[in-house]
């Protein structure tokens, strides 16, 4: 049963083609890596498959629905959840606020009843309060649930970010450059985070990377961009070993 | 975990506070008018400082915690003063009780704002910062000066309008001219009193305070910190920027309401850019997205100028001074602190501590 399917996608910026002819297809429950040298194209893949950018060319299948061409919040609303590269919390909200916004469109009351505090204000938020602990829990934040999520260290925010993008209960998620930034021991953590949360919430996962360790360590297929176009495609022994990926990361 | 759950609501006690400082501060000045010490100056302004307050949270909403700088808030004012006005003279003779006539103005007076909140919020909130701050100020400067040379008369055929004088609303004999252009709406009952605008404070402010800490709420301060994240897990960007706009807007209303049944005459003129940028001040500094401020800066700044009138010419330059004064301390590391341990929180909380100690030792 395939998740994603990707055909054909295309983008240009100018004359730039930033990804060109993209095909990709993720079964369901796959943990994929995107790699490639820095400004292969990887984030640009991203903001194409969540509605950022319009592709010129191309179709993108999630789950069976088609969502080319989509909004981003469509194609939240479809199943997809992303990180980013550059963190980008709600800074002024609380640790479990943030996990809140997430929960935002799945936990509906009305405008009116927030503000009169109707019994179904008091219901949905209880049991708000109650899904954005469990989630929490999974990143052992429930303990900085108070904080600004501004005042986190920058590993906890990575995992905040997860942690909101899981809360708007996806079929996929995205996650770009997770361990960026991040420590050997923050790394590792990280990964079996995620390793968690795949058992937990039996999740697609696609993920760009630059850590080789946790590529390969948790990724059961890779596939490598360069100038937008595909290099390589494979399980990671394969791939890792290919000399033209060798070639395109280390120079001739 | 059960306990973090319980409580929740962190701010419900800081809320509670804000509620008890205005409940002292009106029966401070009830007892001091029963008892004849209050000044008939003060006694004047009482009613201004609530809807000042009133207009200083409406608007902290937008600014603070919508995050958009609006240069217009006059403009709503102005909207619900005169439909407010307007409706109450129209319907003085025919609903006798004032209580139900009043509070249908203030209705009226906050629904309409309301809907120019989202005629003005669907064109105006694709723009952001200078580009939004200079078109809201067109907005209020083309409501003051429409409703400058608007004329309305009414008859036994109905409503009659006009942009140019009384003649030509064409009324027949026995028909009243209601706005009369620049010289605006006069004879309005004066129905607002000290305590029904210390009502309209709180309420407005506990509309204010549950619509943040609200699903909707989350989702406006959401938008605020971060568009994109916010956009990326399915927050509709759009709809809670104008609902926020528009319920700041309606509760500018329901300022103006309160404002055009407190003075006999309502002058379009008294709406201008220099009200917006008043607000503008209670605000910034009370500080942006606390409520509270805005209320003690708006109380204060109110009070100020009327008591600096024994200084005749030099007056709006005091004023100004203690302005820059208060902008520079009030933010000031060493105030913020001051603040922080002098608190009637972190005494409330020492209190509750004590008790707590003694009842472990019993």
């Amino acid at each position: 049963m395939d998740m994603l399917s990707v055909k054909n996608l295309c983008i240009s910026f100018g004359g730039l083609h930033a990804v060109d002819s993209f095909n990709i297809t993720i079964k369901k429950g796959e943990l994929y890596g995107l790699i490639g040298p820095n400004g292969a194209g990887k984030t640009t893949v991203f903001n194409l498959l969540t509605g950022v950018y319009k592709p010129d060319m191309g179709q993108i299948i999630l789950d069976g629905q088609n969502i080319t061409g989509k909004s981003t919040i469509e194609i939240n609303k479809a199943g997809m959840a992303r990180t980013f590269q550059n963190i980008r919390l709600f800074d002024n909200l609380s640790v479990l606020d943030n996990v809140k916004v997430g929960l935002h469109n799945d936990n509906r009351y009305s405008t009116a009843s927030g503000i009169l505090r109707l019994p179904s204000y008091f219901r949905t938020e209880k049991s708000m309060n109650e899904e954005a602990y469990k989630i929490l829990e999974v990143f052992g934040l429930e303990d900085e649930a108070k904080h600004h999520a501004t005042n986190l260290p920058y590993g906890k925010q990575r995992k905040l970010e997860i942690a909101r993008a899981l809360a708007t209960n996806p079929k996929m998620l995205l996650l770009d450059e997770p361990a960026a930034g991040m420590n050997p021991s923050e790394t590792d953590e990280l990964m079996e985070t995620i390793t968690r949360l795949r058992k937990l919430y039996d999740i697609t996962i696609l993920l760009i990377e630059h850590d080789m360790k946790l590529v390969a360590g948790i990724c059961e297929k890779i596939f490598v961009l360069n100038f937008g176009m595909e290099l390589a495609n494979g399980v990671p022994q394969d791939v890792l070993n290919d000399p033209e990926v060798i070639k395109a990361y280390l120079g001739e | 975990m059960k306990t973090k759950i319980l409580n929740v609501n962190k701010s419900m006690g800081s809320n509670l506070i804000t509620i008890g400082m205005i409940v002292v501060a009106y029966t401070v000045c009830q007892t001091l008018i029963a008892t004849g010490s209050m000044t008939n100056l003060l006694k004047n302004l009482l009613v201004a400082m609530c809807y000042y307050s009133i207009m200083a949270i409406s608007l902290n909403l937008t600014v603070g915690i919508l995050g958009q700088l609006s240069l217009g808030h006059a403009g709503f004012v102005c909207i619900g003063a005169f439909v407010g006005a307007f409706f109450s003279k129209v319907t003085i003779s025919t609903i006798e009780n004032t209580f139900i006539r009043f509070s249908l103005a203030i209705l009226i007076g906050a629904l309409s704002a309301g809907l120019f909140g989202v005629i003005i919020g669907v064109v105006v909130l694709r723009l952001k910062g200078d580009y939004l701050a200079i078109v809201t100020l067109a907005f209020g400067e083309i409501v003051k000066n429409v409703i400058n040379v608007l004329y309305i008369g009414i008859d036994s055929k109905g409503v009659h309008f006009s942009m140019s004088d009384t003649a030509s609303l064409n009324l027949e004999e026995g028909g009243t001219v209601i706005v009369k252009g620049a010289q605006g709406i006069s004879g309005t009952p004066r129905n607002s009193t000290f305590t029904i605008g210390v009502i309209l404070l709180i309420l407005t402010y506990l509309i204010i305070v549950n619509f943040i800490n609200s699903r909707s709420g989350r989702a406006v301060m959401a938008i605020r910190d971060n568009k994109i994240a916010a956009e990326s897990v399915g927050i509709n960007i759009t709809k809670y920027k104008i609902l926020a706009f528009s319920l700041s807007a309606a509760l500018a209303g329901v300022a103006g309401v309160l404002y055009s049944h407190n003075i006999a005459t309502v002058q379009s003129t008294k709406f201008g850019y220099n009200m917006s940028i008043m607000i503008l001040v209670y605000v910034v500094l009370g500080g942006m997205g606390n409520l509270r401020g805005s209320i003690i800066a708006a109380v204060l700044l109110t009070f100020l100028p009327e008591y600096l009138r024994f200084m005749r010419d030099y007056r709006m330059l005091i004023y100004s001074i203690v302005l820059i004064a208060m902008m520079l301390f009030n933010w000031a590391p060493a105030c913020i602190n001051w603040r922080k341990n002098h608190s009637l929180k972190s005494y409330i909380n020492a209190v509750v501590r004590m008790f707590k100690k003694n009842k472990k030792e019993a």
